[in-house]
Formats: structure tokens, C-alpha cells, sequence
């Protein structure tokens, strides 16, 4: 049985931005994706600008590369970043199976591009965290409550939940389910009285992310006629 | 100068922009970079009103009677800081050098304030260069793009050692504001190119200067936020913020602006209008006609008058010692938005 494009882009829906921890599909950098009779692969990423990031371009590539070869029945897989001033070095290293450190040879400081994946995995915890806990504290709960609250007691099915354990596992933090439901960046339990000036900063880092993806998804309107969903005006 | 409800406000445009990327400035072999600059910027345009929007060959270059009828007739712009970007690995002549800059400072005297910038790679020479604009030209900031491609290098930041005898010189001919612009790439290349921290740095080793960081350092707002809280020497530059923001996004720039009276303050925020990108006009109007969409952003500072006043042109006179006549200065000096929360940062 060979891999089909609905699985392809199921995989590819799981694959982030690492800068605003939200799906690669649902941002519209998924400019193409065909998969042949045989089970070729072949997706193009297209970002908003020439001049994103190369580190987070690679990222995206990279985890998309990945996400695809896992998946059963896929005979091969190349996944092409167009319309990018470091596209060619991307795209020869991605080929190769390379990390950045072979697409940027000499240019760079690491290996691989983990540590900067986990600086936004925390940036990401903090503003979800921060969404959850205003959505508690509107619920009802005082804050002593909220920050007693483990994460056994979170809604089932909450998506903002759902992804701040994900986060949490992936950064080696608590996520059993008698941990905190909220957390500090060090896995502690937040104190009633902080709460206040932590949700403060969950909120900048929040509106920061939120403000980032917005610019991104008006370049990819203005620019490519991709729909915005959460567009407050009409693009011209 | 611009009045509403009978309230005057004398307008310094701190971040302006006197460019040419035509097609017969491109590097060869490199148009596609040059292109693909420009063809970014015109699709930032694109996020202001419709009736503002140029064609792209317009937009590449426009010309001195463009400014003069977009800037200080239309654009109700007293002053203009000229920022210079030079990308010279793309434009031949360079894409706003400071000699096109120049230009316009003979044609408008008094109203333009010329900037210059250095690169920190550049060595002795740079230094050479520095202190020739300085003595030509009397510049008295400098415009900082970090994510230059200089021969094999994709970046620099200000804390490299190589940056310190250039942050020196500058405090000693009296350069002393400093435009921070970050871009996607720095060495090396693995690291966050837009993080700020280096900024941080060279803010306390020279409290001297002033550094003005462009775009309030998006896309690392929080990051600029939570450092600008606690260096006094650190200011807002709204280029980017009013012109991508306030028209495309509205909610978005309430939150935004109402983050930044709340961290950095209305004493440390300098309207920009990134002109050509955008239009002074719509957005000087905007900005005064601005407040808070809806009860739910009332535990931001308020925009009063006062703000507005400061954050339009007064700050910016400050920093670059402009007069302004008494008819533009605030009445009212009653204390800035709430603050005592700036300890914040240090519980993170």
C-alpha cells in the first residue's frame, strides 16, 4: 500500500513553525504537495518573505522531510524550499540528509539547530500557558485554585491543554498527571501570588507570537493571494 | 505640523527612507536579491489603506519631488530622520546611501536630519568613514542593520569586540543615538538573528548613547519589552508597528501599542513611518485619531494627548536637540502611564 496525499498532508499538519508553534498547513507555507502511483513525494514550502530566517526555514523543511519518510508506504521524498535567498544551500543539504551545519558550513556555531527549537518551545509554553490560565481564571477560579490545579483536572480535549503537555514533554518538563497544570519554565509549581505578573509577561509573549503569525499570513495574502482566515480587513 | 481639535502636534518622522532599487542599480548577478528586497518591502506596503498602494516601479524609485509632496505637504512631517541602509551587495550605488541622502538635505534644509551608519567587520576603515560623515555631514545618529551580508559573513552583533571601538568613537565625536535594526541572520547563523540581548549589553557598557531599537524589535517585541523596561538608555523606534499594523491589524496594534505604554512608556516611543513603505499622511492622522477599540483593553496606560504629542515628535526632538516652539509642547505634565510594574521583568 502506497502513501497517499491526505496522509502526506495529515504528516505535514504536524509539523510547526518552531517561532510560532503553529502547523506548517494551517499557515499556508504548503505551496504544493504531490505524491506520485508509485509513492513519491514531492511538497514545496513557500514562506511568507525571500528573506525569512534560514535557521526556522531549515527547521520546517527538515521536520517536514522527516514527518513524510516516517510515514508508511512513502517510496521517497523530496521536500523544496522556493523563493528563498538561502534556498539553494537548503535544498542541496536537505537532499543529502544534511543537518544546517552542511548547509551553512563554517557559518554556524552547532550541529544542529536544537537549541533554538527549545528557546521557542519555551516561549510557546509560556503565552499557551497564559491563555489557559485566563481561560481558568474566567472559568471561575480564583488563583490560588488555578495554580493548584493538575493536570488530571484539565478539561479533556482542551487543544491549548493538549499542546501545552506537548511542549512540556518535549522540553523534558513535568506533564504526569498529578503535575501542576501551570507551570515555571524550571517545571515548578507557580505561586498564587506571582500570578499576576507571570500572566503579564504570558500575555507579551503571547501577543508577540500572535502579532509574528499575522505578519506572516498578510505577506502570504498580499503576496500570493493565500486566504487569511484571520484577517481583520480585507487585503487589496 | 498637524492639528486636531485643537490640539497642535509638531511631527518628527524618525525613520525615513530616500531609496533607489531600480533595475539599473541592481548588482549583477545578484537582481534576484535586489528584486526580491524590494518586491518584500512593496508587499509590506500592501498592508496599508488601498488608496495608498504604489505600483512597484514607483515604489523602486521615487523622486525628490515625491518626498517633498508625500512628506512635508501631504504628510504633515515637520522633521525627517534620513536613515542610511546601504546593501551595496545588491545596489551598486548603494540602496539609500548616505551621499543620495545628502541630496535631499541641500533641498530641504533645517528639515532633515541625516543619519549614518557603520558596519562593525569593517575595521579600520570603517572607523575612517565614520569620522568623515561625522565631519561632513554632522550626523548625530547612526543606523545600525546587522543582518548585512558582508563577503562570506551574514551577519554581526553589537556586543562582537570588533563593534566596541565603533560604539567609543561614536560617544566621543557625540554620535550619540543609535538605530537598531534587526534582520533574520546573524553570525552564526544558528543562533535567533533577531534576538536583542546584544543590544542589552552595549546599552549598560555605554549609557551615553541612546539605542533606538527600529520596529520595537519585532519580531522579539517581548524581548525588546522586558529589556527597554530596564535600561533607561533603550527607546521604541513604531516604524513598521503603525504602518503593518494599525490599518491591517487593529486589534493586533491596540494590544501592541497598549504593551508599550505599559512596558517601555510613552516617554520612550518615536513614531517612524518608514516612508516609502508607507505614507506619513495616514498614519500621523491614524495615530491621533487612535484609541482602544473596547473596554477590554482597560488595564492598558491610556493614549492622551500628552502621549500622542511626545510619541509624534517630542521624544525624537529630545534625543537629536531639536527646538520646538512652546504652541507644540504638552500642557499637562502629570505623570506617564502606570510603571511600577517594571520590576516585572526580573521575576521571570
Amino acid at each position: 500500500m502506497t502513501v497517499g496525499q491526505p496522509q502526506v498532508l495529515e504528516a505535514l499538519g504536524q509539523v510547526r513553525d518552531p517561532e510560532l508553534d503553529e502547523p506548517i498547513t494551517a499557515l499556508g507555507f504548503v505551496a504544493s504537495c504531490a505524491v506520485s502511483a508509485q509513492g513519491e513525494v514531492d511538497v514545496r514550502l513557500r514562506l511568507p518573505t525571500p528573506q525569512c530566517a534560514p535557521n526556522f526555514a531549515f527547521l520546517m523543511a527538515a521536520d517536514a522531510q522527516a514527518a513524510i519518510a516516517a510515514l508508511p508506504g512513502t517510496a521517497g521524498v523530496r521536500v523544496t524550499l522556493v523563493d528563498h535567498y538561502t534556498g539553494q544551500e537548503i535544498n542541496r543539504a536537505l537532499a543529502g540528509g544534511g543537518r544546517f551545519c552542511d548547509a551553512f558550513p563554517g557559518e554556524t556555531a552547532g550541529p544542529d539547530l536544537e537549541a533554538l527549537r527549545e528557546l521557542f518551545q519555551r516561549k510557546a509554553l509560556l503565552a499557551r500557558q497564559g491563555r489557559l490560565a485566563r481561560f481558568l481564571l474566567a472559568d471561575g477560579l480564583s488563583a490560588a485554585e488555578a495554580v493548584a490545579l493538575s493536570v488530571s483536572e484539565l478539561q479533556d480535549g482542551d487543544p491549548e491543554a493538549a499542546r501545552c503537555l506537548a511542549l512540556r514533554r518535549a522540553l523534558g518538563l513535568p506533564a504526569d498527571p498529578a503535575a501542576p497544570a501551570l507551570i515555571s519554565g524550571d517545571g515548578a509549581r507557580l505561586d498564587a501570588a506571582d500570578l499576576p505578573t507571570w500572566l503579564r509577561r504570558a500575555r507579551l509573549v503571547g501577543l508577540s507570537l500572535e502579532s509574528n503569525g499575522a505578519i506572516c499570513r498578510g505577506l502570504l495574502a498580499v503576496r500570493h493571494g493565500v486566504p487569511d482566515p484571520t484577517q481583520e480587513v480585507q487585503a487589496a | 505640523m498637524y492639528e486636531a481639535n485643537g490640539e497642535k502636534y509638531f511631527v518628527l518622522d524618525s525613520h525615513s527612507h530616500f531609496w533607489d532599487a531600480s533595475p539599473e542599480n541592481w548588482v549583477e548577478g545578484e537582481e534576484q536579491y535586489a528584486k526580491g528586497w524590494i518586491e518584500c518591502f512593496h508587499a509590506y506596503q500592501g498592508l496599508g489603506p488601498p488608496e495608498t498602494h504604489w505600483s512597484i516601479e514607483h515604489f523602486m524609485k521615487y523622486s525628490a519631488d515625491d518626498y517633498e509632496q508625500d512628506v512635508f505637504v501631504d504628510g504633515h512631517v515637520d522633521m525627517a530622520i534620513f536613515q542610511s541602509t546601504y546593501l551595496k551587495q545588491w545596489y551598486r550605488n548603494g540602496f539609500n546611501a548616505i551621499e543620495q541622502n545628502a541630496e535631499l538635505l541641500e533641498r530641504f534644509p533645517g528639515r532633515i536630519i541625516l543619519n549614518g551608519r557603520f558596519d562593525a567587520r569593517e575595521g579600520e576603515p570603517g572607523l575612517r568613514q565614520l569620522r568623515e560623515d561625522h565631519a561632513r555631514y554632522g550626523i548625530q545618529g547612526v543606523k545600525l542593520y546587522t543582518a548585512e551580508w558582508l563577503g562570506s559573513s551574514r551577519g554581526w552583533k553589537l556586543d562582537d569586540r570588533e563593534a566596541i571601538p565603533f560604539f567609543e568613537l561614536c560617544q566621543e565625536l557625540g554620535i550619540k543615538n543609535i538605530h537598531v535594526h534587526k534582520g533574520p541572520t546573524i553570525w552564526p547563523l544558528d543562533k535567533d538573528g533577531f534576538d536583542v540581548s546584544d543590544v542589552d549589553h552595549v546599552a549598560t557598557s555605554f549609557p551615553e548613547l541612546n539605542f533606538i531599537v527600529e520596529h520595537v524589535g519585532l519580531p522579539r517585541i517581548e524581548d525588546f519589552c522586558f529589556m527597554a523596561t530596564q535600561e533607561p538608555n533603550v527607546y521604541a523606534g513604531l516604524s513598521v508597528v503603525v504602518g503593518g499594523l494599525m490599518h491591517a491589524r487593529p486589534r493586533f496594534f491596540a494590544k501592541v501599542m497598549g504593551e508599550l505604554l505599559f512596558w517601555v512608556g510613552e516617554d520612550k516611543m518615536l513614531f517612524g513611518s518608514d516612508y516609502g513603505i508607507w505614507e506619513p499622511k495616514w498614519q500621523v492622522e491614524g495615530l491621533v485619531a487612535w484609541d482602544y477599540p473596547d473596554e477590554t483593553f482597560s488595564d492598558y496606560p491610556r493614549w492622551t494627548t500628552e502621549a500622542k504629542k511626545k510619541v509624534l515628535g517630542l521624544n525624537a526632538a529630545r534625543l537629536y536637540g531639536v527646538a520646538v516652539p512652546a504652541e507644540f509642547q504638552v500642557t499637562d505634565t502629570s505623570a506617564p502611564g502606570d510603571r511600577t510594574d517594571a520590576q516585572l521583568v526580573e521575576s521571570a
